[in-house]
């Protein structure tokens, strides 16, 4: 019998194996050559379109438009949003994906939902409620006047509109991640002594890193990139109040098109620094 | 017991670092805030201007605000710097209406700045403040049709042939896109004995030859020549003239129609703004100025019809004599024509049929 088997496996298993192994061969090549299409039409094209319609007229006019003052006002005016909006959004994110997984309360549900909300809600409408409450004919409008307070139009008012847009990416991230790993390791730490940040750093922390890096990547790629809340409180003073989005779809209206995709490789390059800084992140971590 | 303790724990963390967050997050904004005020006041000589326009206007005030600035130190000693906005002409008004620190409005129609009156931002009777309505330049409503006009589009009438497409943005959201509609409504009650329900079925006609509606007149503009689409454009002169200077004489004509209105684009201080900053003296100057033979170059020179007469005479072959009339004249000025036409219930959204 021990000999029987491998025989008959001999005999009749091997056509069934190469047929098998053929076809996830056909479904492997297939599946990845459609991704790699789809990736290339959708991504690589616009890639393409953006870098040679940039340098159409020449470095000259490339140089002469990313070096441009309202340009830089621009390039500055998002990295400074960014820096401000990603840290805070982290911290809350972190801070409400803590209160939401490791507690039970009342309301937790509604939380969520209300974290959810940007998502939900068309990006315009989100600068516009902090016109309707921030304008001059908002709720806090005349005391803001008062005070000689300036929100819309005005620096606080983008990062305002920036924080709310970009707001659920990193508690997004998190949520499903915590709630997955639930609070014993924490329990463990708190029987063994440890105390409110100690837990968080050695504990919580390490668990959720990944989860964490990720949303923070995005984060960042949104606020760099959000157009149509930024639009509404921006009030487009240039080289003031301007984001590098802002002033692409300007050079594009003034028919300087070759300028408007320089700047606009000035912002695909910044997602790419992004990129490198979290694989470098990333292996930072692994060692 | 230790759950208790763990939770009072983390519920207190957590609750001190949102209030930190929020403290510093509040304390950030108040900070910049209070440091752009000082920047707009106290930087000693120097003063700065904010300058809100509508869209086509870019070219024209990046050469102008150089000058006026130049004009200025040398008469007062003093930098001015001049801020620019550019946006949809009504989209403008409401973000000054909404707190967008003003000094000057430029905007494409009067209509527009009476609605930042009437938020009493500006003071009454801004429109006799300047000389010619306070429109120190003017335009009109133009045709741009593709090289050689194969369509052979001569004027008004030509528009509602079979196969014409015409490329206008939407009158409810663009000004520029309201001085096309009332420069085809006029022309049509002067060609049918003033018969306004005429007028109205020449006009809604017009409309079902648009096969798209942008919001705004650069978006327009973008359509025709960049997408392609169309066979004629309803533009205001200027921005037909800049669009054949910057993409190609070889790619469009510019046709004259026999009569066109006469679109006059005005400009007022915001005064409550400028008071506030102490730059009213400044920001009346700095429209004056556009009435000088200077600014009367710069604004011939980008396009827009000077009203200064040894400036008219020079550029005269720029700007073809064709019959204009005014708003004044044919509807009774934009406080009666905005309700009847473009407002919700108006005309324009009875006889226009989205397709």
């Amino acid at each position: 019998m021990a000999g029987s088997v491998p025989l008959t496996a001999a005999g009749t298993n091997p056509p069934i194996r190469s047929r098998r192994s053929k076809d996830s061969g056909v479904v492997k090549w297939s599946l990845v050559s459609a991704a790699v299409l789809v990736i290339l039409w959708l991504i690589g094209l616009p890639l393409i379109v953006v870098l040679t319609e940039a340098l159409k007229k020449g470095w000259h006019v490339y140089v002469q438009a990313i070096s441009d003052p309202d340009a830089l006002s621009a390039l500055r005016l998002t990295l400074l949003v960014a820096a401000i909006t990603v840290p805070l959004n982290t911290i809350f994110g972190v801070a409400a994906a803590w209160a939401i997984t490791k507690f039970k309360f009342r309301g937790r549900q509604f939380l969520i939902t209300l974290i959810d909300l940007p998502f939900a809600v068309s990006p315009v409408i989100g600068g516009l409620i902090y016109v309707l409450v921030y304008g001059a004919h908002g709720w806090f409008g005349p005391w803001l006047q008062e005070h000689d307070l300036k929100i819309i139009f005005a620096l606080p008012g983008i990062i305002l509109a920036t924080l709310f847009v970009t707001f659920p990416f990193v508690a997004r991230e998190l949520i499903p991640l915590m709630e997955d790993q639930g609070q014993l390791e924490e329990e463990a730490a708190v029987t063994l002594g440890a105390k409110g940040f100690r837990i968080f750093w050695k504990v919580t922390l390490p668990n959720i890193k990944w989860g964490l890096l990720y949303g923070i990547i995005l984060c960042n790629a949104r606020a760099m990139g959000e157009f149509g809340a930024v639009s509404v409180v921006s009030g487009h003073i240039r080289g003031s109040t301007n984001t590098l989005p802002l002033h692409i779809e300007i050079l594009y209206n003034e028919y300087q098109f070759s300028a408007s995709f320089a700047v606009a490789s000035l912002l695909l390059l910044l997602a790419l620094v992004t990129l490198l800084l979290k694989s470098w992140f990333t292996r930072k971590i692994k060692n | 017991m230790s759950k208790v303790v763990k939770q009072s724990i983390l519920v207190s963390l957590v609750l001190a670092m949102s209030v930190a967050l929020a403290a510093c997050g509040g304390d950030k904004e108040n900070d910049k805030a209070s440091a752009n005020a000082d920047a707009d006041g106290d930087k000693g000589k120097s003063i700065q201007l904010l300058n809100v326009s509508y869209d086509p206007t870019r070219e024209l005030y990046e050469s102008y605000n150089k000058a006026f600035a130049v004009y200025w130190e040398k008469e007062k000693g003093q930098q001015v710097k001049i801020q620019q906005s550019h946006g949809g002409s009504g989209k403008q008004a409401r973000a000054v209406i909404d707190g967008l620190e003003a000094d000057v409005v430029t905007l494409a129609l009067g209509y527009d700045i009476d609605s930042v009156q009437e938020s009493g931002l500006i003071n009454e009777g801004w429109q006799q403040k300047y000389d010619h309505n306070s429109s120190p330049y003017t335009s009109t409503i133009v045709f741009l049709v593709r090289k050689g006009n194969p369509k052979g589009i001569e004027d008004w009438d030509d528009l509602i042939k079979d196969g014409v497409e015409v490329i206008t943005p939407n009158p409810q959201t663009s000004g520029g896109a309201r001085w096309n509609y009332l420069a085809a409504w006029g022309y049509a009650l002067h060609h049918n004995n003033n018969d306004e329900a005429k007028a109205q079925e020449f006009v809604k006609q017009l409309f079902e030859h648009v096969p798209v509606l942008d919001s705004g007149a650069r978006g327009a503009t973008t359509t025709f020549v960049e997408r392609g689409l169309g066979d004629v454009l309803l533009a205001w002169e200027n921005e037909a003239w800049l669009a054949v200077k910057e993409l190609g004489p070889d790619k469009f004509d510019i046709v004259y129609p026999s009569e066109s209105i006469l679109a006059e684009p005005p400009v007022a201080v915001v005064d409550k703004i400028a008071d506030k900053k102490g730059t009213h003296e400044v920001a009346e100057a700095y429209l004056e100025y556009l009435y000088s033979e200077e600014g009367q170059t710069i604004a011939a020179e980008n396009y827009y019809r000077p009203t200064l007469d040894s400036v008219k005479t020079k550029f005269a072959d720029q700007f073809p004599d064709i019959k204009l009339f005014t708003i004044d004249e044919v509807f009774g000025g934009w406080a009666e024509a905005q309700p009847k036409h473009f407002n919700d219930g108006g005309i324009f959204s009875q006889i226009y049929v989205p397709k």
